[in-house]
């Protein structure tokens, strides 16, 4: 009987299976680097453009785990990550004060648009500001898709709005609690506004019946910024392959890589480590593009 | 209606075509969730054989309580595991947040109440006379136990499948615990929900049916292994 014969062997299977779990444990392994970064970074396809190039240099690997940039610097806070390339300034910032990273270091930069119908129902084309793009979509109850996750791009979306002295509530505002590609979706499938980081959006463009409506202010300007966890807090964290991550990703053939990734023929991030220009906090006076 | 016929036709392709990265996913999948129900089943068969014929106090409340883990969210055993296993947590100091065996850990938690569940119920509609009868003719009571279970296989390997099928498909506690990394904790499931959200739905639905194909298979395997089986005993 088969079946007797599979039972009769339960046992066998499952302390030969408890052996071989046991065997590939890897704790404490060096060459291995846990990295804590944005949907943004993950779904525009950069970091599959510099990680493989890093993992070449250096012979460390990379685990990435892409979430929203508060989830993110919550796991470099509970020492589950040994480092953090996020775009939230005021929080990076809070993050160190806190110490709960040691440096903050600039990587790069784009920036964030304003996507919406081709038909542009608010009007937002003519803007001559983010906050008058903001008051034109709100006065006229234009649907907008929130990303309403605490990411960095939410936390830039709920700063413009208090910019633009709006309280953003009603019927119109929905908040949908998700990364970024999935809110471009959404907004798609009912023709309405959202705000999106660049390099998602070049990503996305091509799929999306949205179109770009407004582009251009300071205001919108999107820094990203690599921190490693204090190992102070957690001795057994991953620090050497942070700093290695740090000083590849800051160094100049880091930056190189990160400049000359496009995106159907577009550069998407433009590289800032070092050049003092775009100090934490500091935001530049005005943006080509 | 696009988009699925070439969904179809991109998952056969994928299928066909050997892409590493596909069958690195599936391959995660089944190590997974396989580790996950073969260290599941014995305790909770063991479990369930207890319940369906020990008589201690506790054991109607036990029932109760395994009855009622079977509609725990995956998302909330991603969660707590989560919290138990971070840094943080009591657990942190195994730092197994974000790899194979905290994925393994979670389809534990999910798929010994189904087990435990069905095999009960499976174990109880047996005739008591089977056990009986095997410890008057001699039987030691493991080779007892074997008897019985072998009397109802076929409620047990439903209860085998039915716990398989919810953890392979799952994707909350995979999600949280091993981090979608991908070559490492991307398993099908949490890598559908990536391809969702990036807007490639044909890419998500092709992975679904990679899911269902090989799901099939396994099944068709089973079934082998489950004998002819309409009357059997």
């Amino acid at each position: 009987m088969p079946a007797r014969k599979l039972f009769k062997f339960m046992p066998l299977f499952f302390y030969s299976l408890v052996f071989i779990m046991a065997l590939p444990a890897q704790a404490g392994d060096k060459a291995l680097l846990r990295l804590a970064t944005t949907t943004s970074t993950e779904n525009s396809g950069l970091l599959q453009h510099l990680l493989p190039a890093f993992e070449r240099d250096t012979g460390i690997r990379v685990h990435t785990i892409a979430v929203g940039t508060g989830k993110a610097l919550r796991m470099g806070r509970d020492g589950d990550v040994d480092v953090v390339l996020v775009h939230a300034p005021a929080a990076e910032q809070a993050f160190v004060e806190a110490g709960y990273g040691i440096e903050r270091h600039d990587v790069m930069y784009n920036d964030f648009i304003l996507v919406g119908p081709a038909a542009d129902p608010a009007s937002v084309k003519q803007s001559q500001s983010a906050s008058d793009a903001l008051a034109r979509i709100a006065n006229n109850a234009c649907i907008f898709i929130s990303r309403g996750d605490d990411s960095g791009t939410n936390k830039k979306e709920l700063k413009l709005w208090s910019n633009a002295a709006i309280k953003p509530k009603g019927n119109w505002y929905r908040e949908a609690g998700q990364g970024m590609g999935k809110v471009l979706q959404m907004a798609g499938e009912l023709s309405s506004y959202t705000l999106t980081d660049r390099g998602t959006w070049l990503a996305y463009r091509s799929k999306s019946p949205l179109q770009l409506v407004y582009q251009g202010d300071p205001a919108l300007f999107n820094p990203y910024g690599i921190i490693a966890v204090n190992p102070a807090r957690f001795p057994d964290i991953n620090h050497a392959g942070a700093q290695a991550l740090i000083n590849w990703i800051t160094s100049p053939p880091g930056q190189r890589l990160i400049g000359n990734y496009t995106i159907g023929g577009t550069q998407s991030f433009t590289p800032s480590a070092n050049s003092g220009q775009f100090a934490l906090g500091r935001e530049p006076a005005s943006q080509a593009h | 209606m696009d988009t699925l016929n070439n969904a179809t036709f991109e998952a056969i392709q994928l299928l066909a075509s050997g892409d590493s990265e596909l069958w690195n996913i599936i391959g995660i999948s089944f190590k997974v969730s396989t580790t996950a129900i073969l260290i599941a089943t014995p305790p909770s068969l063991l479990l369930a054989f207890l319940l369906a014929y020990g008589n201690f106090p506790g054991r109607r409340l036990l029932i109760s309580v395994f009855s009622t883990l079977l509609s725990i969210p995956a998302v909330v055993v991603g969660l707590t595991l989560y919290l138990i296993l971070s840094r943080q947590g009591p657990l942190g100091d195994l730092k197994l947040l974000f790899t194979q065996s905290a994925m393994v850990l979670g389809q534990i938690v999910l798929c010994v109440p189904i087990l435990v569940a069905m095999c009960h119920s499976a174990l109880q509609a047996a005739d008591r006379r089977a056990w009986e009868t095997a410890r008057t003719l001699g039987a030691g009571p493991a080779r007892a136990v074997v008897t019985v279970m072998h009397e109802v296989r076929f409620g047990l390997f439903a209860a085998l499948l039915a716990a398989y099928g919810r953890i392979i498909a799952e994707v909350g506690a995979s999600m949280m615990l091993g981090g979608n990394i991908l070559n490492a904790t991307r398993n099908i499931p949490t890598a559908i929900a990536l391809e969702t959200s990036k807007g490639e739905f044909s890419q998500g639905i092709a992975l679904g049916i990679v899911l269902l194909i090989l799901a099939f298979i396994l099944n068709g395997l089973l079934h082998y292994f489950q004998g002819k089986g309409r009357f059997a005993t």
